[in-house]
């Protein structure tokens, strides 16, 4: 196996493990979230919290580095201006994701709880995917 | 642990699966220097998105996600959650898919990675789909929805 192959298996099984210990992989508690005028849950507050703390050191730490450490170069987005199409495609996805209570990571991450209604997300959402990429094409 | 005036609240747990996540996306970013952001990760595994990021990572990350699950539900027995209805499923995905793609990322993408990094592209769209999140949630609550079957 490949050293990326690993870090991202890797990264994967911390992550899911996150997003399951995390309370995130329930819908229930992710529309409780969402839930800002009713019996609001604060959980995912909580679990976001905690993930972009970590995150922000990593990032102190990446400003310091020339390389990753198992890889060539870093592929990292660059861009800063606001489109349409970046606030249009994020207010669609936050009503999807205030439907079911999923999002994409919690979505796989299911797949260990309900395959079956994961499987039906996964496959909805990719079908999703595919039409943006249809009629982008065909514009 | 239960936060006062909120009793079904896991701050602890949920601040500790926070902090796995945080690690696994500084494992990615620092190890190798890719944003772990699970749409985007997605569209490339399935040859939808074409990235610099190896075809055979994207899955082996995406597969990663519910081994992950699997060992925290083994650990911890969790109870079964409720999951919407098929047909809300479907609906819910669907949205999910095109938003994400259009939006060029999520939850992970933008609200862990991108907010982290001060991303001002990220907070926009971070604000934006929590913003709509609280609404759609808001509305099939004033109307009755059942969302669960």
């Amino acid at each position: 196996m490949r050293r990326e192959t690993f870090i991202a298996l890797t990264a994967g099984i911390i992550f899911g493990a996150g997003l399951a210990l995390g309370g995130m992989t329930d819908p229930a508690r992710v529309r409780g979230f969402l839930d800002l005028f009713g019996a609001w849950d604060p959980t995912l507050a909580f679990v976001m919290g905690g993930a972009v703390l970590v995150m922000a050191f990593a990032w102190a730490l990446q400003r310091r580095m020339l390389r990753p450490f198992f890889t060539d170069s870093f592929a990292l987005p660059d861009r800063s201006d606001l489109t349409p199409r970046l606030i249009g495609g994020s207010a669609l996805f936050g009503i999807g994701w205030g439907i079911a209570g999923l999002c994409p990571g919690p979505g796989f991450a299911a797949l260990a709880i309900e395959p079956v209604s994961a499987a039906i997300f996964i496959a909805a959402m990719l079908f999703g995917m595919l039409v943006v990429r249809i009629v982008e094409g065909a514009a | 642990m239960s936060l006062p005036g909120f009793p079904d609240a896991a701050p602890l747990t949920g601040l500790l699966g926070g902090v796995l996540i945080g690690i696994a996306a500084a494992l990615m970013l620092l190890g190798a220097g890719r944003i772990a952001g699970v749409s985007g990760i997605a569209a490339r595994a399935f040859g939808i998105a074409s990235s610099s990021m190896p075809r055979i990572g994207a899955v082996a990350f995406l597969l990663g996600l519910p081994l992950g699950a699997l060992i925290v539900i083994r650990l911890a027995g969790t109870s079964a959650p409720q999951f919407a209805a098929p047909v809300t499923l479907g609906i819910a995905g669907l949205i999910v898919g095109i938003g994400t793609r259009l939006g060029s990322g999520c939850t992970s993408g933008h609200g862990v990675c991108g907010m982290s990094r001060l991303s001002q592209r990220s907070l926009v769209a971070t604000a934006t789909f929590m913003a709509t999140g609280f609404v759609t949630v808001a509305v099939i609550n004033a109307l009755n929805i059942a969302v669960a079957p």
